[in-house]
């Protein structure tokens, strides 16, 4: 009888044994399908700088800057890539803890292989797919300074930006030993890290350049609406990979980020135009995708927590705000931030995020979201939310101060000279123009 | 003969040249001109920055007549860009002193 007992219990430890690796091992198990997706989707972000935002702005500059702007949006993809290679993935998810940055560990990715494994995706994935978020973010501030910053001043400056500000403040709120992803932050896929960086910055460097010759007074029309409105089109759907790539997951949460994403983007082009059609007597092209761009920026923090109905409301707010922060900006303090990135990512990301608290909480009927963390309610939640906007928003603004001046005395000046601006950048930048025709 | 310039609405450009034709008039030189008159400029609004558009895009015509047509074509050129409306154009006439066909070396109005 014992004897019984004694070999049953052995044979149930032998198959535990057997069983135990194969434990241990789920963890680092691939998934196929959440694999397949996020490959897709680091495709779609890629494809929202090049050629996307490249296009978008491009087009809203005039025709003697084109080729200026879309190879400031190109260089920084090129050299973003390389130092996020070398370092930057390392600032960013390295295994270091404290909370303030990943530390060296992962140095020229040290130690990743074909079978590294983050979560339950390859980690060589990972490191792409964050590396286009870490590309678009210093290429959405492009516009801020378009058609005067000099080039080399631009090398230099996003390479630090990025070094000091894009790199650490990725890891406060995406590595889950950040401060910001310790204290709850919610920031699905990057109101803080993206527009609040980008945004900040964009109102410094736009301060410090100072304004572009005839602003206000000439006619600094752009030229081309119909690039625009392509880049815009490239925008919106691989914004799909952004936000629904963001789940890092093929799932649920997926497909909600996706669907909210969309509504905020409608809901944030109507808004616009139909603001202009009241105020101006019609509605613009240029209003409807500069709205449908403040709605996505809006949704982004926002797109793991919030409904449909609540993307819906977040790009109605979005695109109300922001057409009122761009007309604020422009016409009453008079701040030439070129393109308006300030006013649509800045005040898209930092309405989103804090409306995230609002819009997650499950007791909104229609608008509910998908409901707070464990131990947080609306008023605790909203409280992290201004915390993370606080903390990026001026520690960019700071860092972005310092790094204008000291690029300034690397290269002699931040601005190309008045005839330079004059006679356009393409052809005193590059020597070469856009149009031959 | 005579060389006249006509500054058109460019949408009646169309209808300019298929008056010409009947005339018989044979070739003429198209261009695509900005300018104004006292149809003045309009404003354009681009995301709260409003500009003041002073140049209005306009088609140039440039067309060379024996004398004894050019009546006629002042007359068939002004019915056909004609609206009614601020902004049809002007035409301009002027003294013709000598044309030269390249390919034949032939000179004065046979050559027009």
């Amino acid at each position: 009888m014992l004897k019984t007992k004694l070999k049953q219990a052995m044979a149930t430890c032998v198959a535990l044994l057997a069983v135990l690796p194969s434990l241990a091992l789920a963890q680092d198990e691939i998934n196929g399908a959440n694999t397949a997706w996020i490959l897709t989707a680091t495709a779609l972000v890629l494809f929202m700088t090049v050629p996307g935002l490249s296009l978008f702005y491009a087009g809203l500059v005039r025709s003697k800057n084109v080729l200026s702007v879309l190879m400031q949006c190109f260089s920084i993809a090129a050299v973003i890539s390389v130092i996020w290679l070398i370092y930057g993935y390392s600032i960013a998810f390295g295994p270091a803890d404290g909370g303030w940055w990943g530390g060296l560990d992962k140095v020229f990715l040290s130690g990743v292989t074909v079978d590294s494994v983050w979560g339950d995706i390859p980690e060589p994935l990972f490191i792409a797919f964050q590396m286009t978020f870490a590309i678009i973010t210093p290429a959405l501030i492009v516009g801020a300074f378009a058609e005067r910053m000099k080039f080399s001043s631009l090398v230099v400056f996003v390479v630090l930006w990025a070094t000091l500000v894009y790199f650490p403040v990725c890891h406060w709120v995406w590595n889950s030993n950040g401060w910001l992803f310790q204290m709850g932050l919610i920031d699905f896929a990057g109101g803080t890290v993206v527009h609040v960086t980008a945004g900040l910055a964009a109102a410094v460097m736009a301060i410090m350049l100072g304004k572009r010759r005839g602003f206000l007074t000439a006619p600094l029309m752009p030229h081309n609406l119909t690039m625009t409105f392509t880049g815009a089109g490239m925008l919106w759907v691989g914004w799909y990979g952004f936000n629904a790539g963001s789940a890092l997951g093929a799932n649920g949460s997926a497909s909600m980020a996706l669907l909210a994403t969309h509504m905020s983007a409608s809901a944030g082009a109507l808004t616009w135009m139909g603001i202009e059609w009241v105020r101006h007597g019609k509605p613009s092209g240029l209003g409807a995708v500069t709205g449908m761009v403040a709605g996505l920026a809006t949704v982004t923090p926002a797109a793991g927590s919030v409904g449909p109905a609540g993307g819906m409301l977040l790009g109605i707010m979005g695109g109300a705000l922001c057409f009122a922060a761009t007309n604020f900006l422009k016409q009453r303090v008079k701040i030439d931030d070129s393109l308006d990135v300030f006013p649509v990512h800045g005040v898209g990301g930092i309405l989103g995020t804090l409306m995230a608290a609002v819009l997650v909480s499950t007791d909104l009927g229609v608008f509910s979201g998908n409901g707070y963390a464990e131990g947080m309610t609306m008023a605790s939640q909203f409280g992290v939310q201004v915390v993370g906007v606080l903390a990026t928003g001026v520690y960019t603004a700071v860092v972005t101060i310092i790094l204008m001046k000291l690029v300034g005395l690397l290269t002699a000046g931040n601005r190309v000279t008045p005839e330079q601006e004059l006679t356009g950048l393409d052809i005193t930048s590059h020597d070469e123009r856009g149009y031959s025709l | 003969m005579k060389l006249i310039i006509a500054i058109v609405k460019p949408f009646k450009a169309e209808e300019v040249r298929e008056a010409l034709s009947e005339l018989g008039v044979t070739g003429m030189t198209v261009t695509e001109v900005k300018g104004f008159g006292r149809q003045k400029g309009h404003t354009e609004l681009y995301r709260g920055a409003e500009y003041v558009v002073d140049f209005l895009p306009k088609t140039k015509i440039e067309v060379a007549v024996t004398d004894e047509l050019a009546e006629q074509a002042l007359d068939a050129i002004s019915k056909a860009a004609a609206t009614g409306k601020i902004g049809d154009g002007k035409l301009f006439v002027l003294p013709l002193e000598q044309v030269v066909r390249i390919r034949t070396g032939e000179t004065g109005e046979s050559a027009v």
